[in-house]
């Protein structure tokens, strides 16, 4: 009896165990045949979901075209730590699209290589976008559309752009006293800052985040925030806080900004391409206008972000994704489906030029960055972001701009390695 | 619950005597009580069954990645279970061993995992070995040879195209001249001999098989590493239809142990103290790799004012949220259950239904809106009480806010577990007291309260490590904040969990390394305070019970 049972589930454990291995060689069988002719090798692209639908049509296009099997896979979270992380394990995809600020610290864990692109090639790009995908004086991705922030008015309440911050203001505040808006100025900032949404205003007022080195490049050595300028840019800042003109303030948060502008109770909005399929389905008048600086001031410079394709270094086929990068996406068709799936202008001049007659905020937005700066991707941007932004915060809550801006700068140069 | 009558602990362990000390006796009696059904077969081939699949699942992936320790793990561990569980014998063993396998998989193998990490200096910049480094570097640094030409490349072969060995058919753009390139460096090729479409692309030559894309992409890795030398540098691919000439600048030494720039003639020596390439003036090469940095990290913690300077305050908040959070949601919680215990209540079940819901609620979205309930301008809390309270904006009225909406979180899980244990204390002990003539107060005080804490002691510990490292509850609320103007990496909300949070991963690239040893501080912490609760509940369940 005893033998019997044990036999009876030796035999069955083996033949489940078998079936395991089965399936295992099931799964094999078309990778080997793979060598035959009929199919060629695999693209695996990761993008997140807005992108992830808009490729498709197209890698599938180029899959068939090219007898290869390309896989584009939406990764909705973390895409970049999760992009380090797999091909960092050798399971990461072959190609990943993403903003050109990851580039640093892709570059300095090896995740990606340059990319080759013929002078041909680079001269059909907008000269910003190349210069935000060049890092260490290397092309890293393939650029296929920029975004930046802009002022985005309800003409109904403002019809007139404003040339100063001053008379942003004073229009605002005009409004706040016949009671036709609530708020001056829609500025996200929150409790905590967001030092995107400010940095018009303090490149303004005279502020700066990092020097140039001598090629063009940013040079984390030379860190402004904490010097002189900063802290008059702050001083500036916070004149328009909380405890002076009201029109920042951090009650207004990423995620009420939009919402609040769409519902008409704030004339003036700074935002990207994205809040602009707000205002339409609130069915605003709005007009786009660069950022206005403060009255004697700098120009107002908004941060220009580029979004762009790169070949990963640990990609299992990594000639396809090169040929896939380099040649394909620098066709017009895909420029302006990738524009069709979310409106952030084009950074082929082709294709901008393309959709530029159907979409006229399209160009607003473009010349409202055309004064921007590329944001660094130099990895000693990311100590910025926080205590820049709880600098901001900080200010606009009516804190002191010389004792706040120092402790930020000093913060993050103990950061940056 | 135990009942109050069951045997004190002092008498089990004597009572469990004899049955280890005749172990015969037990299996023949436990083979004679437990016939082999049919149900009982199935399920244990189906178990044993998936054990071994999944045994043999993972053993491919392991022994690709050529990683015989794990193998040997692997191996060991399913022919354990097997015998196990094939054997008549050692029946305590088949209860306890998969609750074992599952505390080493998931308990015991992270904390020992994360406790090696915090000896590494694991971070970004620093996740590969050195050779990975050092390709990184190398390939990071290839440019096009200033001036050279852009070649229209074919893939070709002279054998099978799925094995035969690989040549590049390159075709200069200004002369129109293809040339076949291996590892051997560049030979032109007679004119007559290929097929050249307008494009300059070669579709067929005498004497190879020109591969199609699909036929190429398979060979996509022996395309990308084969390198045809030049007299400027070497004739690479790019994609499968380009070929440039291009030149690594910078290069790995194995003399010198050191990265040399040919355009600039810098070097940068490997340290391995630090895991970076590093100049004489102190500049390190962004690509490194990981190394063991012993107490590094440890003495940091320590040491580093910025980070040990704030410890102790955010330390003592975290007790107060940690506790608060517990203390209040139990209080609500069973304030209620004895409010819906109290037979002269009716429509209960309407009430626990609504009580629940909070509960039923997934707690991430609940974070978010609360945190926008309470803005000051746009909040409803505000505008509902007419207030102009900057609640995230002071210390005090941050702290408060976020008790208050783990509060609301928190205790319906408490009236649910109170209403349990409630239930389980007979109603002769407080009518006992009633006739002895304690007041209601005097009876909860005396009687309910500490039965119930012996029930739920336990939970209400778990309950303090979880909220411990609640970082939900902080990082989508305040997000640590307010912060003082002149310290923006520690606020008043901060518990440690949020504040080296953002120390480990709100710098320049994450710091794993760092992160585990900051862990292992706070897994320490909790450690000792679960540690002695635990003691103390147990000598008041003696008491008790």
């Amino acid at each position: 009896m005893r033998i019997r049972t044990a036999g009876v589930v030796t035999v069955l454990g083996l033949a489940l165990a078998a079936s395991g291995c089965g399936g295992d060689n099931s799964n094999d069988e078309p990778a080997t045949k793979a060598t035959s002719p009929a199919a060629g090798g695999k693209l695996v692209i990761w993008a997140d979901d807005k992108r992830t639908a808009a490729l498709k049509p197209f890698a599938e296009k180029f899959g068939q075209d090219n007898g290869v099997t390309v896989e584009v896979q939406a990764v909705s979270k973390d895409l970049q730590t999760n992009f380090v992380t797999a091909s960092q394990q050798g399971s990461g995809p072959d190609v990943v699209v993403g903003a050109h600020d990851w580039i640093g610290n892709l570059v300095q864990n090896g995740a990606i290589d340059p990319v080759q692109l013929a002078a041909a090639q680079r001269s059909s790009f907008n000269e910003t976008a190349i210069k935000a995908v060049t890092f260490n004086g290397q092309l890293y991705g393939v650029p296929y559309a920029t975004e930046n922030i802009a002022l985005i008015r309800n003409t109904a309440l403002a019809p007139e752009a404003p040339k100063t911050i001053e008379d942003l203001v004073a229009t605002g505040k005009k409004l706040k006293a016949d009671k036709k808006a609530s708020e001056i100025l829609c500025l996200q900032s929150g409790q905590n800052g967001d030092a995107y949404h400010v940095y018009p205003l303090y490149t303004s007022a005279g502020g700066y985040l990092f020097g140039t080195t001598a090629n063009g490049d940013y040079d984390p050595k030379d860190l402004g925030v904490g010097k002189p300028e900063s802290i008059e840019a702050f001083k500036k800042i916070g004149k328009l806080g909380e405890k002076g003109d009201g029109a920042l303030k951090r009650s207004i948060t990423g995620e009420n900004s939009i919402a609040t502008f769409t519902g008409k109770k704030c004339a003036f909005l700074v935002s990207g391409p994205w809040a602009i399929a707000d205002a339409k389905k609130a069915d605003i008048s709005y007009d786009i206008s660069p950022v206005p600086g403060f009255a004697g001031g700098k120009q107002a410079q908004p941060f220009v972000g580029v979004q762009a394709f790169y070949v990963a270094a640990k990609g299992k086929n990594k000639a396809l994704a090169q040929e896939f990068v380099t040649n394909y996406v620098t066709t017009p068709e895909l420029a302006v489906a990738l524009y069709q799936a979310e409106p952030r202008p084009p950074a082929l001049t082709a294709a901008f030029d393309q959709v530029k007659g159907t979409d006229p905020d399209l160009a607003k937005f473009s010349e409202a960055g055309r004064n921007g700066q590329v944001l660094p991707a130099i990895p000693a941007m990311a100590a910025i972001w926080d205590p820049f932004g709880k600098a901001e915060a900080a200010v606009i809550g009516g804190a002191d701009p010389a004792k706040t801006v120092t402790a930020a700068g000093k913060t993050i140069s103990g950061q940056i390695k | 619950m135990r009942t109050p009558s069951g045997p004190g602990s002092a008498q089990q362990a004597p009572g469990r005597g004899p049955v280890r000390s005749g172990p015969p006796e037990t299996t023949r009696t436990a083979r004679q009580h437990a016939p082999i059904t049919a149900t009982g077969l199935i399920v244990k081939v189906i178990l044993l069954g998936l054990v071994a699949g999944i045994a043999i699942w993972a053993a491919f992936p392991l022994i690709a990645a050529k990683l015989w320790v794990g193998l040997a793990v692997l191996v060991v561990t399913t022919v354990g279970l097997g015998y196990l569980y094939l054997t008549r014998r050692h029946i305590p063993a088949k209860y306890l061993v998969p609750g074992t396998i599952f505390l080493i998989a998931f308990q015991v193998f992270p904390v020992l995992y994360t406790a090696s990490t915090a000896f590494t200096n694991f971070g970004d910049g620093h996740r590969g070995a050195k050779d990975d480094a050092i390709v990184a570097i190398g390939s990071s640094s290839v440019k096009q040879v200033p001036g050279s030409a852009e070649y229209t490349l074919a893939i070709a072969t002279t054998g099978d195209p799925a094995t035969g060995p690989l040549v590049f058919l390159v075709t200069d753009p200004s002369t129109g001249t293809v040339s076949a390139g291996d590892s051997d460096g560049l030979r032109p090729l007679d004119a007559a001999d290929v097929t050249v479409t307008p494009a300059g692309k070669v579709t067929a030559a005498q004497g190879y098989t020109v591969l199609n894309f699909g036929q190429a992409s398979v060979r996509s890795q022996e395309i990308t590493d084969l390198v045809v030398p030049t007299p400027g540098g070497a004739l690479r691919s790019n994609g499968l239809s380009r070929a440039y000439e291009g030149k690594a600048i910078r290069a790995y030494d194995r003399s010198c142990d050191c990265i040399t720039d040919s355009e600039t003639g810098r070097t940068w020596t490997a340290d391995g103290t630090v895991g970076a390439f590093v100049a004489a003036d102190g500049e390190r090469l962004a690509q490194g790799w990981q190394v063991g940095v012993g107490l590094k990290n440890f003495a940091r913690v320590l040491t580093d004012p910025n980070i040990s300077g704030p410890f102790f305050g955010t330390l003592l908040w975290n007790f107060a949220f940690a506790i608060g959070s517990t203390g209040f949601t139990f209080g609500l919680g069973m304030a209620i259950a004895l409010a819906l215990h109290s037979p002269r209540m009716r429509g209960t079940n309407l009430y626990r239904v609504f009580l629940i819901l909070p509960y039923a609620m997934p707690s991430f979205a609940m974070l978010l809106v609360w945190r926008d309930m309470f803005n000051t301008d746009f909040g409803l809390i505000n505008n509902l009480f007419g207030l102009g309270v900057d609640w995230f904006g002071e210390a005090w009225s941050a702290r408060v806010a976020v008790l208050l909406v783990q509060l609301w979180l928190g205790y319906p899980y408490m009236f649910l577990v109170a209403t349990g244990a409630l239930q389980a204390i007979p109603r002769e002990l407080t009518e006992a007291t009633s006739v002895d003539g304690a007041s209601p107060w005097q009876s909860f005080r005396a009687v309910t309260l500490p039965l119930l804490l012996v029930a739920l002691s336990p939970l209400l510990i778990a309950s303090f490590a979880f909220n411990f490292n609640n970082i939900n509850a902080i990082w989508f609320t305040t997000e640590g904040g307010p912060f003082a103007p002149d310290n923006p990496t520690n606020g008043a909300t901060d518990l440690l969990i949020t504040y080296t949070y953002r120390l480990a991963f709100g710098a320049q690239g994450a710091e794993f390394g760092l992160a585990a040893a900051v862990s292992i501080f706070i897994f320490a912490i909790v450690a000792t305070v679960s540690a002695i609760s635990f003691r103390r509940t147990r000598q008041q369940e003696e008491v008790y019970s």
